[in-house]
């Protein structure tokens, strides 16, 4: 059994009467990528933020590479890398010379940070740009820049906090190559937060799902999916375009149904268990005048686990939604499930 | 140490880099110059002004050849380079042309004024000013006054030598005293120099002021501040680089309006310029913990900016950078002698326009120096809890 690098012990961060993260304990092993699944304002980045030293646990602390993050928190900061939400980056510097400040704040030792900046430009393909104003880069180039900044004092963790919010499809997948890089390679610790599944799914080991303040499960991605109950559990989607709260409630009331979830208002997904569940859901959907124009069926996903335990229903997922909406109105386009 | 100077070498490449923002920082103390040099009224601005006279003097014009005394009057002022002079008839039209804005102010000579000077008495002039207009009223009537008093000595020096032809010296009887005003330093002063000091001290106060919380809070919005935060330093090198970035610009800035106003505005140094940039400085010291103290409690950068443009202007008015606080009532420079720009505006205007040296500044350069200290005892460890709410 491989020693914990880090250990959450019953955190606890409020804001006024807010409880931002409310009574999170969990450890992480060395060397593996921990993922912090859950809707915005679950309470991840706060989280996130106490751990990197940026914020003070209303009570609780937690231990990384056996320090505390509040007693020792100089000896914790010469041990993380941080990749916020925000990019940590200077626009009008260039890219070498953001990576030079930074380097330097991070006490990297002249002759290593020249040649580690080299090849880490060179691995994410920016070398070329090295000399340029980070002003006139896209998203994708600033958030390459800007993990390799966290990368430069060879942290033994490496804190991610939705490194691919917001980036095209191309440069998403660039990314999350880089990061199972640099974690086989270097044998970083990494501590992911995400709202995407996908992304949980294809990179973390663990995963740990956030709600409301709290990690309701924690487990591997697929002993979570088997908490969807035995191998009968089936999601199923539909278009119903005079869908409303009848059908709703109909569907809801069904016992083969454990959730319903709702994508737009036409576009509905069902999670159902057992094998007449198809037969069922759909009767039950014609009773009420439904009219079906497509459905289909898949295999559960991480995001049909999250729907399960966390037991939120259409109407919430739905104001969800419109919060999200409105935050990518300010500036940080993203939906609040890309599947 | 060396934390403190990265920080600040990286603002200071940020600032330079922002041209926009570079030409702002050179064009704003001349506009703020200029201004205030400009708009405020001194003797100077006396220069050209617009008189209607009326002479209602009935005498005026009788006696063939001669002037009468009324109309010799008006000759004097006709004579004078201050004034351009419309003549009019009445101290209606006077008053008109007051109203229309066509003139600043206005001298009516009444009837038989030669008549009452003739038979012994004294004769009474009226000087119309413009109300809406406070400060030129002011000083129109000063000057008015002074002039007439000059133009009266004349008449009364020609009346005695008439009357007793073997004086030497009549004027020495009609005003047995004199004034020679003199400033503490030889020079001709101009309202510039009253400025120059106070558009100093405040420049380099509002860097730190409004630039340090208005830089710390922008990062934080940015989300840079956390790069800074995560980073194995003391976190006070992160504030105090930032804020010798900021203390760089405003003695920039200082040192421009210095070299404005000497080039441009004909203001001469009296005292030592190694002082002056200690004063400055001293000037930055006393503002930090308060700069410091608003960026600990401000979220944004709105809130920064709104928490300081509170603070910053009664401390503008109040602190006699442009208006001598002596005009000011008692309550209200009591007040203003809580602020510490009073005592940097005090003290640099002591030292530029008088050549005071450090003795004569000992008591303004103490109390900078005590708000310096309280006000950074306060703000560090404010700073420091806040960082990591």
């Amino acid at each position: 059994m491989r020693m914990s690098e880090i250990q959450v012990e019953d955190i606890v961060k409020k804001f006024g009467d807010f409880t931002a993260v409310d009574h999170i304990s969990f450890n992480v092993e060395e060397g593996e990528i921990f993922g912090l699944l859950g809707p915005n304002g679950a309470g991840k980045s706060t989280l996130i933020r106490m751990l990197a030293t940026l914020s003070r646990p209303t009570s609780g602390t937690a231990l990384i590479g056996g320090y505390d993050i509040i007693k020792e928190d100089s000896k914790v900061r010469t041990l993380i890398g941080l990749v916020s939400e925000k990019l940590i980056m200077y626009e009008r510097l260039t890219a070498k010379e953001n990576l030079e400040f930074f380097g330097k704040l991070y006490g990297v030792p002249e002759d290593q940070m020249k040649k580690s900046i080299v090849e880490l430009l060179e691995l994410v393909q920016m070398t070329k740009w090295k000399d340029v104003q980070v002003g006139t880069f896209s998203t994708g180039m600033r958030q390459r820049v800007n993990i390799i900044r966290a990368l430069l004092n060879q942290p033994k963790v490496l804190f991610l906090d939705e490194p691919t919010l917001g980036l095209d499809p191309q440069t998403t997948v660039e990314i999350r190559e880089f990061i199972k890089k640099i974690n086989q390679e270097n044998g970083m610790t990494v501590i992911l937060t995400t709202h995407m599944m996908v992304e949980a799914d294809l990179l973390c080991k663990h995963i740990g799902i956030v709600d409301h303040g709290k990690i309701v499960a924690l487990d591997t991605s697929p002993n979570l999916k088997k908490l969807i109950s035995g191998g009968d559990a089936t999601v199923l989607e539909f278009v119903i375009p005079n869908f409303d709260t009848t059908i709703l409630s109909a569907l809801k009331s069904l016992s083969c149904v454990n959730g319903v979830s709702q994508e737009d208002p036409t576009h509905i997904m069902v999670q159902a268990i057992g094998a007449d569940a198809f037969d069922t859901i759909i009767d039950s959907i014609r009773a009420q005048n439904g009219k079906i124009t497509s459905v289909s069926s898949r295999e559960p996903s991480l995001e049909d686990v999250f729907l399960q335990i966390t037991g939120h229903e259409v109407r919430d997922s739905a104001t969800q939604k419109i919060a999200v909406q409105r935050r990518g109105f300010m500036g940080r386009g993203a939906r609040a499930r890309v599947r | 140490m060396y934390h403190v100077y990265l920080v600040a070498r990286k603002d200071l490449t940020e600032l330079f880099r922002n041209r926009l923002g570079l030409a702002m920082l050179i064009i704003m103390p001349i506009f703020m110059m200029g201004m205030v040099g400009f708009i405020f009224p001194s003797n100077q601005s006396l220069g050209k002004v617009t008189l209607a006279v009326a002479n209602e003097d009935q005498a005026y014009g009788l006696q063939k050849g001669q002037l009468t005394t009324s109309g010799l009057l008006v000759t004097y002022l006709n004579r004078m380079d201050n004034f351009t002079i419309t003549q009019v008839s009445s101290i209606d039209d006077v008053r008109g042309m007051i109203q229309r804005g066509e003139v600043e102010g206005g001298i009516v000579i009444p009837a038989n004024f030669t008549s009452t000077l003739n038979s012994g008495r004294q004769g009474t002039i009226i000087i119309v000013t413009d109300q809406s207009n406070p400060q030129m009223s002011a000083l129109l009537q000063g000057a008015m006054t002074a002039i007439f008093h000059q133009i009266g000595a004349a008449f009364a020096e020609q009346k005695i030598e008439a009357l007793i032809p073997t004086i030497k010296n009549p004027i020495a009887i009609i005003q047995p005293l004199t004034v020679n005003t003199q400033g503490a330093v030889p020079g001709n002063f101009s309202y510039f120099e009253f400025m120059a000091p106070g558009i100093m001290a405040m420049n380099v106060m509002m860097s730190v002021m409004t630039g340090l919380p208005a830089a710390i809070s922008h990062e934080r919005e940015i989300g840079t501040l956390d790069g800074m935060m995560v980073a194995p330093i003391n976190r006070l090198s992160i504030i105090l680089g930032k804020t010798l970035a900021q203390t760089m610009r405003g003695l920039l800035q200082g040192t421009l309006i210095l070299i404005m106003a000497v080039t441009l505005f004909g203001v001469t140094i009296q005292g030592s310029i190694p002082l002056i940039f200690g004063l400055l400085l001293l000037d930055v010291f006393s503002f930090v913990g308060i700069g410091i103290v608003i960026t600990s409690f401000a979220k944004d950068q709105e809130t920064a900016t709104m928490m300081m443009m509170t603070i910053m202007f009664p401390m503008m008015f109040l602190s006699g950078v442009f208006f001598p606080t002596q005009q000011m009532p008692w309550y209200m420079q009591d007040i203003s002698k809580l602020i510490p720009l009073s005592y940097a505006t005090t003290a640099l205007r002591k030292v530029l326009v008088l050549g005071a040296g450090i003795p004569a500044i000992s008591s303004e350069i103490a109390v900078l120096a005590a708000f310096g200290i309280v006000f950074t005892a306060i703000a560090i460890p404010l700073f420091k809890r806040n960082m990591t709410r």
